[in-house]
């Protein structure tokens, strides 16, 4: 089974990268850019059926991949 | 003082810290590997050095915050030891939840690698007994997440309970966005836990104990630590 965690940082928390990066796309020309975050994608192979890996996920995303002080995560299985 | 320094892969200040510990408490500390399930009988002291634990993957010391060893300190810290954690070790300490809070890529994204000045908030702590409240010492840093960041409650009982023991300054001991060399929230540069047993901080007091190394700053923080623990013996 397959899977995708996606973590985010929270809505407030400032992220210096993301404006690193968005400076960057309006150097290079690209228009429209009104902001930009930098979060984490996770693809995430799993034995089991998807009420075990959600499970099992939620906890890999609560223990290790988000630190929930600031970031916030989405845990999709997709089959 | 018995001290254990915490050996994670990518740390590099491990032997930094240990020349430090011995010069000051004139005693050798223990290495202890990160899949050590124990700490050495009769430990006074464990310390989470600087470096780069694995890599700094996936968050600056976020995986060796879950190391085995991890669990010894957690009793340890629960049964009140002291515990150390000096710039990736704070990483360390934020991450296994013995702090709270979270150091954040430096606001100006460079890494900074330089002396700074540091304002010691109070002096009635095992952490800073060897200063006093509002000297102003010199240390070098050397990181690239240091800006210390938590919600707006867990700020506010930092600084209502005086949990904030170090903040960057100017050399005449001024805090201010000028000096703040990373962006950290209110300053800070070293924070401890509820309890006051676990200090975390990013500077490192460790490289300015000698005169050779052109500055003996730090030493006062080791020393107050084997003044405190030979005062409660």
């Amino acid at each position: 089974m397959k899977a995708r965690v996606t973590v985010t940082l929270k809505t407030g928390v400032l992220d210096p990268q993301g404006k690193a990066i968005e400076g960057a796309l309006k150097s290079l020309g690209i228009e429209g850019i009104a902001s930009v975050r930098q979060g984490k994608v996770f693809d995430i192979e799993l034995d089991g059926d998807r009420t075990m890996a959600e499970t099992a996920l939620k906890a890999a995303a609560d223990k290790l991949l988000a630190n929930t002080v600031i970031e916030n995560y989405r845990v999709e299985v997709l089959g | 003082m018995k001290s254990a320094i915490l050996v994670f892969p990518g740390i590099n200040r491990e032997r930094d810290m240990a020349r430090a510990l011995r010069l000051v408490c004139g005693r050798e500390p223990a290495m202890v590997w990160h899949a050590e399930t124990s700490l050495p009988e009769g430990t006074d002291l464990v310390v989470a050095p600087g470096g780069f634990s694995y890599g700094d993957y996936l968050r600056c010391g976020a995986i060796a915050a879950r190391a085995p060893v991890m669990d010894a300190v957690r009793a340890f810290a629960s049964d009140g030891g002291l515990v150390l954690g000096v710039c990736n070790g704070f990483q360390i300490l934020c991450e296994s939840g013995l702090l709270p809070g979270i150091l954040m890529r430096n606001a100006g994204l460079k890494f900074i690698c330089h002396d700074v000045h540091l304002r010691v908030e109070r002096s009635d702590t095992p952490f800073t007994r060897g200063y006093n409240a509002g000297q102003v010492i010199r240390v070098p840093v050397a990181h690239g997440e240091g800006n210390y960041a938590a919600d707006a409650d867990t700020i506010r009982r930092l600084e209502g309970e005086g949990r904030v023991l170090y903040r960057y300054c100017s050399p005449s001991g001024e805090i201010g966005d000028t000096h703040n060399i990373n962006g950290a929230a209110q300053s800070i540069a070293g924070i401890v836990n509820e309890r006051g047993n676990v200090l975390g901080m990013m500077p490192h007091p460790e490289n300015h104990v000698e005169d050779i190394m052109g500055c003996t700053d730090g030493r006062g923080l080791f020393a107050g630590l084997v003044a405190h623990l030979e005062r409660a013996a």
